[in-house]
Order: structure tokens, then sequence, then C-alpha cells
């Protein structure tokens, strides 16, 4: 019984659950994130927050600084590639990298088709607004799936709203009768295979985590308890006033998220949080790429 | 029979799904709280092994656990786990450091190392997931190797610990769990005569 590349892709995320996956753009801040307590660390040339700042057109990083990433911890290194360049993706693969994110972060490189993940050996998490996007990545291929929130804004608000609305749909395709599947699928615009698993298993075939504006432990723990096996925090760390604490504070709310005791504790005196930008305050909004 | 699974971070939901099937019960650890409940048996699962040692030590489970480990629970770890349990960690530090094995972090590589095989565990042929994994690279005179994948170990045992380096909570077979509930009983029924 050969288990396919598929299958070991999406169980490695499943090792990733309940933890912390934060974007690193040194090698020194990757050791900070992994002593901190990160289950794996995003290789970034700029944190989303400067990418937004920097505006022009934001393309994979350089080999170079993803290699000594990989050479500076022991944790799992990611890193992303635009949407539908799978030419990037075969320089990350070649890299070895532990996971792909095929990212809305970075300016798409097609505006119609995504990577076609089947055909990479290594892993890809893609984010979704949606159940019905979520399950047209899958269907490409992608082992894991996170929302998309809105990246480099330090707002929490578009990843609430991704994760309800997914969950939302997730229950409603459970309660439907058998007969009426293929028309969702239809609306859902996604394979009608997938929309049974979601009908028989109540959750998605891969793991799902948080991503986009998460900024504070209570903001780890309320993704968490709105159903998140886990979080991606990007801008947040980095951007912050004391990474190595906040850090750690975010995995330790992560851990224990229904813990408000907890959660009151290592959040106090964390220092000034990244300031961020509200949702109406800017004009590129990433969440649209890629659907 | 009531098995605490550390559920810190990683696929401890996995090994409550498994015990679940064998009709034994289990409860989460994430906090001291939950260290006043008995239990017959603990479980170490899969995960960031950097982060479990870590979230041991901040959340104050780590003295307790190690003692009680010591002092002869039952514990059984995966991939993570064993590196936890392992006296000797190259390139790391130990962690509870009670079983007398070499651990070798990613000792197969990154994600394309991953891989899955069928191999004898104790004689009996059984699937076995590989993921980021470690092997052992040396059992001391106080450990037993159990199993074997291309001349590694990849499952040990001593007296009340037995780990190995992949998931049998990811391949429906129950071999590696039912070994390990019976080393629970044994372990009941040794502190009920103790008693």
């Amino acid at each position: 019984m050969e288990k396919t590349r598929y299958e070991l892709n999406k169980e490695l995320a499943q090792m990733l659950k309940g933890g912390v996956i934060m974007d690193v753009t040194t090698p020194e801040q990757a050791q900070i994130a992994q002593e901190a307590g990160a289950c794996a660390v995003m290789a970034l040339e700029r944190i989303p927050a400067d990418i937004r700042a920097a505006g022009g057109v934001a393309r994979m990083s350089d080999p170079a600084l993803i290699r000594s990433i990989q050479d500076a911890v022991s944790i799992p290194v990611m890193a992303k590639c635009r949407i539908g360049h799978f030419a990037e993706a075969q320089v990350l693969e070649a890299l070895e990298i532990d996971y792909i994110d095929e990212s809305e972060v970075l300016s798409p490189a097609d505006d119609v088709y995504h990577i076609q993940k089947t055909q990479f050996k290594v892993p890809f998490v893609c984010g979704a607004r949606n159940l019905g996007e979520a399950l047209r990545r899958i269907a490409e291929g992608a082992a894991m799936i996170r929302t998309k929130g809105e990246p480099g804004t330090g707002d929490v608000v578009q990843a609430v709203r991704h994760m309800r609305a997914m969950n939302a749909e997730i229950r409603r395709v459970q309660s439907l009768r058998p007969d009426e599947l293929a028309e969702a699928a239809k609306e859902l615009q996604a394979p009608l295979s997938l929309v049974e698993y979601v009908h028989e298993n109540g959750k998605l075939p891969v793991v799902n985590f948080a991503a986009g504006g998460i900024a504070t432990p209570a903001d780890a723990a309320l993704m968490m308890q709105l159903g998140a096996e886990g979080v991606f925090v990007g801008s947040g760390i980095f951007k912050s006033g004391d990474p190595a604490r906040r850090a750690a504070a975010i995995v330790q709310a992560v851990t224990n998220y229904t813990d408000a005791k907890l959660i009151a504790e290592v959040s106090a005196g964390l220092g000034q949080a990244m300031v961020g930008i509200n949702q109406e305050e800017i004009n590129l909004i990433m969440e649209e790429r890629g659907v | 029979m009531d098995i605490g699974i550390l559920a810190l971070q990683g696929a401890f939901v996995e090994h409550a799904a498994v015990l679940e099937r064998l009709g034994a019960g289990h409860f989460e650890i994430r906090s001291r709280a939950a260290l006043e409940r008995p239990m017959d048996g603990l479980i170490l699962p899969g995960g960031e092994s950097t982060v479990m040692g870590k979230l041991l030590r901040q959340l104050g489970l780590f003295e307790s656990l190690r003692a009680r480990i010591a002092g002869g629970l039952p514990v059984f770890g995966t991939c993570a786990g064993l590196i936890l349990l392992a006296e000797r960690v190259e390139g790391g530090e130990p962690c509870f450091g009670t079983m007398d094995i070499q651990a070798v972090r990613n000792a197969y590589g990154r994600q394309l190392g991953s891989f899955h095989a069928v191999s004898p565990f104790e004689g009996q042929p059984i699937p076995m997931t590989f993921i980021r994994a470690p092997y052992i690279g040396a059992v001391g005179p106080k450990a037993r190797a159990l199993a074997q994948v291309d001349g590694r170990i990849v499952a040990a045992r001593q007296e009340n610990q037995l780990v190995t380096a992949f998931h049998p909570e990811l391949d429906g077979d129950l071999t590696v769990h039912r070994l390990f509930l019976d080393m629970c009983r044994e372990g009941s029924a040794a502190a009920l005569m103790a008693s």
C-alpha cells in the first residue's frame, strides 16, 4: 500500500497543528522565532506590511536568503511564490523548501490560472476566503489551507470574516440531502467529490490555519476559538516593539486558546503592537487576488 | 484505562482517535490543571519538539511529568515525542532525557525526504509513515530496538517507555497502540500490587 506524496504532504500540515508559523526576513529573526516556539517559519524578503508600503511588484525571495534561513533553524521553512508562477515554485522545490505558499501577498503572475500543484513533490498551502475557494485550491493540489485575511494590516477583521464564512458553508453542506450535493458543487464551483467529503466529515480534507492581520495573543485565541487549527503571524511580530516576547505570548495563546487567565498573563506589558492600518484605509486589497 | 495526551502542539487529536477505536479513555494535557487527573499512561505526540520542549517548561509541566516518567508512568512518544524522551539528541538539547537512546533529528532531511514504508515491528509487518522524522542513532544497554528500516533503528522500548520515529496514529494499524495499552495495564496492575 504505497502512500502518495500528497498524503505525506497533508500529514506534515497535521504535525504543524496547534502551532504558530511566523514570517521572518533574516536568519536572526528565524532563530528568534524558533526560540519563541514557532512551529515553522515563512522566509520572506519583506514582510507584508513593508510590501504594502513599498508598492511595486512583489516576487519570490532571493534563494540565497531562503538558504540562509534554512541553515539557521531546525523547524520547517516555508516560502512564497506568486499565484500562477509555477517556475518560481519549481525553484523553491529545487531549494527543498518544506512548504510553498502560493500567495496573494505577492503580485499575481497569472490572473486566470493557479499552479497545478499536483505536479509537485513539495506541499503547497493556499489562501481562501470561503469554502469554494478552499476546495478549488485543494482540487489543484493544495495540502493545506489558510484564510487570506488582509495581510500586512494588523487588522483581524478579514481573517474572522473568512473563517466564519468557511465554517458556515461547511455546516450548510453538512446539512444538505445527498441529492442536493451536485447543485452545491455547482454553486461552490468545486469538484463534487470534495463537496461530498465535506458533507460526510464536516471539515476540509486538509488542515486549515488562520492568517492575515493577526497581531496579538487575543487575536490568535479568537481565530482558534473560531475553528482555526493553527495561525500564521506575518507582520504582527517583527513590526512590534518586543518581537521575542510577543512571539512567545502568541504561541502560548494558541496552545491554551480558551484559558483567558493565561492569555491575560502573557499579554501583560508586551509593549507596542504593530500600529496597523484599518481595512478602510488601504488601497490594495490582496484578498481579491486569486479566487 | 485513562491516557493523558500532551496537547501543546502537533498531531494529538490523531492519537485520541486511535485510543477511541481501542476503547481507551483519554484526556488532553495543556496545563497543570490536567495533571491533577490520575492517568494510566502518557502519549507524547508528533509535532515540533522545540515547541513542545519550550511550552512544557513555560507552562510548568516539565518537572512533574519528568518525575512521573522516571517513576514508571508508561509513556509512548512518536516522532517529536521520541526526541523529548531521548537522553542524547544529536544537534539539540535533551528534554526529559529519560530513555537510554540517541535521537538524530530531521535525520531524513526536509519534507522531500518524508516517506512511507511497510516493515516489521517486533516481527510483524506494519505500515510506517515518516514525516521529517528522526531515527535512533544508538540504543544504550537499558533500551531495546523494536524495529528497523533500511538499517536504521526506528522504534525502541525501555521498561515503561516506548518510542517510534514513525506515526502509527496516521496509518490505521493498531499494533503499536495495543502494545502501549498493554504496558499501561501492566503498569496499573503493578501499582495496585504495590499499594
